[in-house]
């Protein structure tokens, strides 16, 4: 089993990028720790900066860092820094078009037992909301890196979603395929689609082998760009199946659910389900615990899209 | 050197001419701010229309930014921006010259207009400035009754904190705001101990519409080294006309036909009374 979790693989890229790159610069609030940049800060000092427990002034300083030429890696807890700093996000950087990249660690009910303050079932739908705002939630390391790489060679705003315990691998060090906006297939199906993201795709992933030994075969993607969502990748799988299961780590509204939902209701309807959190303060206990709970798992995912198929 | 209070009169102008053409704006506000806009761009800040590229230039945010028609007026009299199309633009359908601060106008360097986010953005322009060795030096203009907004007193802690000394925010305290007097709203008083509590050097200016007393504050922020410089500017919303001087109405307001009348000839006896000052 894999020990490292996403937000170390964001470090350790910055790293290596940062020994070439003067201009990259890591901002926290109070979070270097939860964010695994104690290492950058011990590196980099004079390119770390502390802000203090102060988000709104974490978002602000890195726009105006950005607009100065550097390129700042904002992180905090998504649950802080996508709703207490949602204005700053809105308008210092994707209104202002700085080059900030917002990480939110701990996604989702990463912090299960600490209550609704601090889960992040909102933050897809807020951030994606926001013009010239892209929302990433890469399913494991490998893709964490990738993506991070990929968002090291532009120059526009980005949030990015991770959460804070180590998952299971979904892809090979040497075996990564990535392109970026581009959703993984991950297998290709006939019967159903089951689209996931983030801490989804692994349980989602197992699901589709246990439909397989049932004779059930579906499209998995790992839509790791919730925006820009692939919309062709959703059209090319819906296209030859007969049903459609998402599965997010989010509220029931303004997630991967919903824009799933808006593509094939326009392009090619079909029978759909949206796995998600409860539109309710989530129970407590471990991520594991809770995505159990509300069969956000892979016998979960599987018997929904058994159902939905028998139903089609 | 130019008459820069007469020049202030004929920005004034200019202000009240866009918003008649605009039927929009936030001219009380526009009023109080323009000297120290003109003190800043004409005296102060090292930025033109042929140095944007100069790493080494200064940077400014209008963190009030809806006093966006002044600020208009003077970039549009530094070159950066046509005054005309400004006019004929200002606050139409589709126009590039809205009612706050955009970025995609050239001399301006973000989009501005919700209140309390400036200071953080410079802090962190100085910050970058402060790391790559560079001589800029990064100015805000804020409000009194800005200074509500929590996320203000974030950002000048840690400007406090990380004393960047090539930091200068100025508070436009025209002691009114769109509801009333900023004491009767909430009061504020003294901003001079708020901000030094927070690690900053503070410079008062007991007339924030006289150019001459604004110079001597950023001359001294200038040379204040180890912490953040914030002057406190004691201006007059609506100044340059007693049609609007003091009044809390005239936050947001565009005057009648005949209120244009009167506001535009005490703008012309203003300025012919220091025209006049200045050749006795």
């Amino acid at each position: 089993m894999n020990q490292i979790p996403n937000r170390q693989a964001i470090c350790e890229v910055l790293m290596e990028k940062a020994a070439q790159d003067k201009d990259i610069v890591v901002l926290c609030c109070d979070s270097r720790g939860s964010a695994s940049m104690t290492y950058f800060a011990q590196v980099f000092p004079d390119r770390f900066v502390e802000v203090g427990i102060a988000e709104q002034n974490l978002v602000g300083i890195s726009a105006g860092l950005a607009k100065c030429g550097k390129k700042p890696f904002a992180a905090s807890p998504a649950c802080f820094l996508t709703t207490r700093s949602y204005e700053q996000c809105k308008v210092d950087v994707a209104y202002s078009d700085t080059n900030v990249t917002l990480i939110g660690i701990s996604g989702g009910v990463s912090y299960g037992a600490l209550g609704m303050s601090h889960h992040s079932a909102q933050d897809i739908a807020a951030m994606s909301a926001i013009p010239n705002m892209r929302v990433y939630l890469p399913s494991d390391r490998h893709q964490t890196r990738k993506l991070i790489e990929a968002l090291l060679q532009d120059e526009k705003p980005a949030y990015v979603r991770v959460g804070r315990n180590p998952v299971e691998d979904i892809y090979e060090e040497s075996d990564c395929p990535f392109v970026m906006n581009r959703a993984a297939v991950l297998r290709e199906g006939t019967d159903g689609v089951l689209i996931a993201c983030g801490e989804m795709v692994k349980p989602t992933l197992e699901a589709a082998q246990i439909l397989a030994a049932r004779q059930i075969s579906v499209t998995v993607l790992d839509m790791y760009c919730l925006k820009p969502l692939d919309q062709e990748a959703i059209i090319r799988a819906a296209q030859n199946a007969r049903a459609v299961v998402t599965a997010e780590e989010h509220s029931p509204f303004g997630g991967l659910g919903s824009m799933v939902a808006q593509v094939l209701g326009a392009n090619c309807p079909r029978p759909m389900v949206n796995m998600s959190l409860p539109d309710e303060p989530v129970i407590s206990g471990t991520s594991r615990e809770i995505f159990d709970y509300y069969g956000l798992n892979a016998a979960g995912i599987a018997g929904q899209m058994e159902t939905l198929l028998r139903r089609s | 050197m130019e008459n820069l209070k007469a020049l202030s009169y004929d920005l004034r102008k200019d202000v009240v001419d866009i918003i008649m053409e605009g039927k929009a704006g936030h001219i009380g506000g526009d009023m109080s701010v323009i000297d120290i806009l003109i003190t800043l761009y004409y005296r102060e800040m090292n930025i033109s229309l042929d140095n944007l590229e100069d790493p080494n230039r200064d940077l400014f945010v209008l963190s009030k930014g809806h006093a966006v028609e002044a600020l208009y007026a003077v970039l549009a009299s530094k070159g950066f921006l046509d005054l005309e199309e400004v006019k004929a633009g200002f606050s139409k359908f589709g126009t590039r010259y809205i009612g706050h601060p955009n970025n995609k106008l050239p001399g301006i360097e973000m989009n501005s207009g919700s209140l309390g986010h400036g200071l953080s953005v410079c802090t962190g322009m100085a910050l970058a400035a402060r790391m790559d060795r560079r001589t800029s030096r990064v100015y805000t203009v804020m409000g009194d009754g800005e200074l509500a907004e929590g996320s203000v007193w974030e950002g000048a802690m840690a400007a406090g904190h990380y004393k960047l000394d090539n930091l200068c925010a100025v508070v436009d305290r025209n002691r009114l705001q769109i509801s009333g007097s900023t004491e009767e709203v909430m009061s504020q008083d003294s901003q001079e101990e708020r901000w030094a509590s927070f690690g900053w050097h503070v410079i008062s200016v007991p007339d924030g519409n006289d150019m001459d007393q604004l110079h001597r504050a950023f001359e001294e922020a200038g040379r204040t080294k180890g912490q953040p410089s914030v002057i406190i500017a004691y201006t007059v919303k609506g100044c340059g006309s007693p049609v609007m001087e003091n009044q809390a109405g005239w936050h947001h307001r565009v005057p009648t036909a005949e209120e244009y009348q009167q506001i535009i000839s005490d703008f012309a006896r203003e300025k012919e009374a220091c025209c006049h000052e200045s050749n006795t």
